[in-house]
């Protein structure tokens, strides 16, 4: 066993042989790294930067995308404003042309009551008119007849000729009126 | 042919404790173990070279399940993964190389990371208990590799002559001091560089790999095959806890050494790349 151990050992180079390759140990020191380095060259490096190509791409393209929904956002908000805005103003404008409308239409109204009120009025005094003649005429009908009939009594004659009768009783009338003209 | 025994021997713990009764200290040879397959030819391994496979077996493995479903939400393996490569890209190239000259040399620096990691972290994995990456080739490769990726870069950048003139004549500096400051600087940057990198890398992870197996056989020995050690023994107690602590400090130098070379690495490329440095 202890030979095998010494074995072991191999044998130690001294100085500057310490620093000089065996040829083998070259070409595993050689193949190794190639291996390392073509393996990082074509999977590893690639690989990394395309996954992280890719995130970047990708929360960019969140980051894109966040920022368009808040554009659209804002436009609709303005939009919403906008019409918000209008409305007010349609509004404003519906209660001053309604405003404008009642006030004219109270006008209108007013104007039909007056000139309502002023036929009701005139009508009534036309009415009044008639009947007044009306009543004058039979008034006058009334009176004279009842003025002959007391004339007829109180002379005991008659008065049945019309002529004399209705003179008769134009200048009792006529004497009726012109006191009252004369009151006035 | 290689016998079970020996295969079992050399698959094993390594360690420089035999059971003689005598402490053995840990030595060099712990980097150079005997071959195993194939013996004498280009291909021959060793413990330390199957160490390192199965090492770099498990980082393909385990970024191939993290990763070989990625989806937009990712899962809990993804995740991992993509934190890993992440701190690579945000902590270290990005930081030197801005985004867009990052993004060319991602691959070569995370393989860099990555696998330096992967290496350095066997160091602390028991029942492989060295570092891959603690043979001098190992760091001497990955230092090469950053030391074309600046060169490349700087002379595709500005043109070989310009590359060289910027890397080599300092700018505000008279022009009798390039005499001088010239080859420094080509010492500095072509020689040095790739060296430093490869030597500290290398020797932080032997030093660490001798501590361990200094304090592990120490404990071994005070312990259990130590004749005549009396109360002696006790200070096993000491040498094991030492050796716990040492593991978890291997454990964060394994991370930082990877971190620290991958960091220069990009840091001599962004120099080749700036329009002065």
């Amino acid at each position: 066993m202890q030979d095998v151990n010494q074995a072991a050992g191999g044998e130690a180079p001294e100085g500057i042989e310490l620093f000089i390759p065996a040829v083998y140990d070259i070409v595993w020191s050689i193949v190794p790294f190639i291996i390392i380095l073509v393996f990082f060259w074509k999977f590893v490096i690639p690989r990394f930067t395309a996954v992280m190509d890719d995130r970047t791409a990708t929360i960019e393209g969140g980051i894109a995308k966040a920022e368009a929904a808040q554009a659209e956002a804002d436009a609709t908000l303005d939009q919403y404003n906008t019409l918000l805005r209008e409305a007010r103003q349609e509004a404003a404008k519906i209660r001053e042309n309604a405003r404008a409308e009642g006030s004219t239409i109270l006008a209108e109204f007013k104007a039909d009551a007056n000139a309502e009120a002023e036929r009701i009025v005139a009508n009534a005094h036309v009415q009044i008119e008639a009947e007044r003649q009306a009543a004058l005429v039979s008034v006058r009908n009334e009176l004279g007849g009842m003025a002959i009939d007391l004339a007829s009594r109180v002379i005991g004659e008659s008065l049945k000729d019309d002529r004399r009768s209705a003179s008769v009783v134009d200048q009792f009338i006529s004497g009726l009126n012109e006191p009252a003209k004369a009151k006035g | 042919m290689v016998s079970t025994a020996t295969l079992a021997a050399h698959l094993g713990f390594v360690t420089s404790t035999h059971d003689d009764g005598e402490f053995h200290p840990p030595t060099l040879a712990e980097f150079f173990p005997p071959a195993i397959f194939f013996e004498g030819t280009p291909f021959e391994m060793n413990r330390i070279v199957l160490v390192r496979l199965l090492a770099v077996a498990a980082l393909l493995l385990l970024f191939y399940i993290a990763l070989r479903r990625t989806t937009r939400v990712p899962g809990r393996g993804q995740t991992i993964a993509e934190m890993a490569i992440d701190f690579v890209k945000v902590q270290i190239v990005d930081q030197i190389l801005g985004e867009k000259d990052g993004r060319r040399f991602l691959p070569l620096l995370a393989a860099m990371f990555f696998g330096i990691l992967a290496m350095n972290i066997t160091g602390i994995i028991p029942g492989l208990n060295i570092a891959g990456t603690s043979i001098f080739i190992v760091p001497v490769v990955f230092a090469l590799a950053g030391y074309i990726a600046f060169v490349y870069a700087g002379i595709k950048q500005h043109g070989g002559l310009r590359f060289f003139k910027n890397q080599l004549f300092l700018p505000g500096v008279p022009w009798p001091m390039h005499f001088i400051l010239a080859p420094v600087e080509l010492l500095n940057v072509f020689i040095v560089r790739p060296i430093s990198l490869s030597l500290r890398l290398l020797l932080n992870m032997m030093v660490g790999h001798l501590l361990l197996v200094l304090c592990f056989a120490a404990t071994h020995f005070l312990f259990i095959t130590g004749e005549g050690l009396g109360f002696a023994s006790a200070f096993g107690v000491l040498t094991l806890i030492g050796g716990i602590v040492m593991t978890v400090i291997e454990f964060a130098v394994a991370l930082l050494q990877a971190y620290i070379f991958t960091l220069l690495s990009a840091v001599y490329i962004q120099q080749s790349v700036a329009e002065e440095h």
